[in-house]
């Protein structure tokens, strides 16, 4: 585990740059991690963000499927908010663990 | 008495029956089942179907053969499980009432959540090998086919043994091979993991061993839709894959009967606690096997280890002690890796699957990530123990609890 200043404030982070501690994230936190991602942040970013903090709080599990049909954005939408891997730069960028691919 | 009520009668259910009417007192406890089908498949053998290795008749047996006697049988469709009252309604108003209720009712494929993919090309040049239907229309397509690019797409996580679709793509090599093929037809293995498989070791193993096999991988791929006309599988991201014949791991969705009891998260599957097998918010209710939303994998040798927790919790519940097994997401998988050959994982929720020996540490006699005979024959013996063995919730020779010993970190 390491710590990492990020907007100014000190985060708990793992070797991958995922937060570790869900409740030190911030909106100032998820726009510095979003850069470093190549994401600019807008208001539907931010509110996939919120869904899928919820979901994770809630301990729920996290599928793409899941955030198409959350009535926020459909898949396609998701895949170009967070091009490449949407939910691994999600969640990252959420503040909350990387999701385990589980077979 | 008392009422135990199992939904479902595939590979989890059928065990439980069996465990269960041993274990509980027959004059205190009613055991039933329903399951709307009256055929048991094998559902390891229907990868061996479209390659010749197995009929239809290898695969099917009566469900019948099964049940224990002292269990009620019934065949019927289930409309809704009505978890606050205790009951379950079945089709045409039957209506069941329970104590203690077991949810085994399993996932099944749903080609239909991918735009094109039940399409025009369904079972002519675009198969799934997860049904009998489409194992043996592959099959027979495979007698005949001259060759081509050949496309393993996984559509999405999770389903149902994953190391299936790998075995799918070693066997084709043998067989194209032993046809004298191989030099027309491309395989390609599409999936929307970062690799071969999940976890490192593994993932590394397996995909040194399709490149070994001049497979190629085309990872990070979440397919969109099924292009018919132009042959070719497209994803999110606008990736295409193009393909003669594709052979799909449909979407895999528990049954609709779970979101119409509002039970299941977005995939169908029963929210259950991890280690307990307890429903989540009720707690009279159990799931075992593919149906509950435990993060391991969906395989039969998950449901069988499950099962002896779930006896175990059981008779807690029942007698008001606090639960003492708790479930570690064992899994072991035999993999076929072609020319009568395999390789073998074992693994948990924590643990991801090492080298070694098992079930002996350092006998063996099976090897762990390794490629050897005696893997397959191991394979080969599993059919036999699961319709005589495990069905009927006889002792199997394997801990339930995933064991560190043989194997190498």
């Amino acid at each position: 585990m390491a710590t990492k200043t990020i907007a100014g404030v000190n985060i708990n982070v793992n070797e991958e740059g995922y937060l570790t501690d869900p409740s030190e994230w911030t909106r100032e936190v998820a726009t510095e991690i979003a850069k470093e991602e190549g994401i600019e942040l807008t208001d539907k970013h931010f509110e996939v963000l919120e869904f899928i903090r919820n979901k994770v709080m809630n301990g729920e599990g996290l599928t793409i499927r899941g955030i198409g049909k959350s009535g926020i954005v459909d898949a396609k939408t998701f895949y170009q908010l967070f091009p490449g891997a949407p939910l691994k730069k999600a969640t990252k960028i959420a503040g909350v663990p990387k999701p385990v691919s589980c077979i | 008495m008392k009422k135990l009520l199992i939904l479902g009668a595939g590979t989890a259910g059928t065990m439980m029956a069996n465990k269960m009417r041993k274990k509980l007192a027959r004059d205190e406890w009613d055991i039933t089942i329903v399951d709307q089908f009256k055929t048991h498949y094998y559902q390891p053998g229907f990868l061996f179907i479209p390659f010749g290795l197995y009929t239809k008749e290898d695969v099917v047996k009566p469900k019948s053969d099964f049940f224990p006697i002292g269990v009620n049988v019934i065949y019927s469709s289930i409309e809704k499980i009505v978890a606050n009252e205790n009951k379950v309604l079945l089709a045409d108003g039957v209506v069941l009432n329970y104590d203690y209720l077991f949810i085994a009712t399993g996932t099944r494929t749903a080609p239909e959540e991918t735009p094109g993919l039940k399409d025009k090309l369904w079972h002519k040049e675009i198969f799934d090998f997860y049904t009998i239907e489409g194992a043996v229309a592959l099959n027979k397509f495979f007698k005949t086919w001259q060759g081509g690019e050949l496309v393993v797409n996984i559509a999405e996580l999770p389903y149902k043994c994953p190391v299936a679709p790998l075995e799918f793509v070693f066997f084709a090599d043998a067989f194209f091979t032993e046809r004298g093929l191989r030099d027309k037809v491309k395989i390609t293995y599409v999936t929307p993991l970062p690799g071969a498989f999940t976890k490192p070791r593994a993932t590394k193993m397996l995909g040194e061993l399709l490149k070994s096999k001049n497979i190629n991988i085309v990872p990070d791929f979440n397919v969109a839709e099924v292009d018919n006309d132009n042959k070719k599988i497209i994803d999110y991201a606008g990736k295409e894959v193009k393909f003669d014949c594709l052979v799909s791991i449909p979407t895999n969705m528990g049954d609709a009967l779970i979101e119409r009891s509002g039970l299941g998260d977005d995939m169908n599957y029963v929210l259950t606690d991890k280690h307990t097998l307890q429903a989540k918010d009720h707690k009279n209710i159990f799931v075992i096997g593919d149906a509950a939303n435990l993060p391991t994998s969906k395989a039969g040798s998950v449901a069988h280890f499950a099962s002896e927790i779930l006896e175990e919790n059981f008779m807690c519940a029942i007698e008001g002690r606090p639960y003492t097994a708790s479930f570690d997401g064992h899994a072991n998988c035999y993999i076929e890796t072609g020319y009568g050959k395999g390789t073998l994982i074992d693994f948990n929720y924590d643990t991801e699957p090492l080298p070694g020996s098992f079930p002996f540490p350092g006998v063996g006699p099976f090897g762990l990530l390794k490629v050897t005979r005696t893997n397959h024959y191991g394979k080969m013996i599993f059919r036999w123990l699961y319709w005589h063995i495990l069905l009927k919730g006889r002792e199997m020779p394997i801990d339930s609890e995933m064991q560190m010993a043989g194997k190498k970190l």
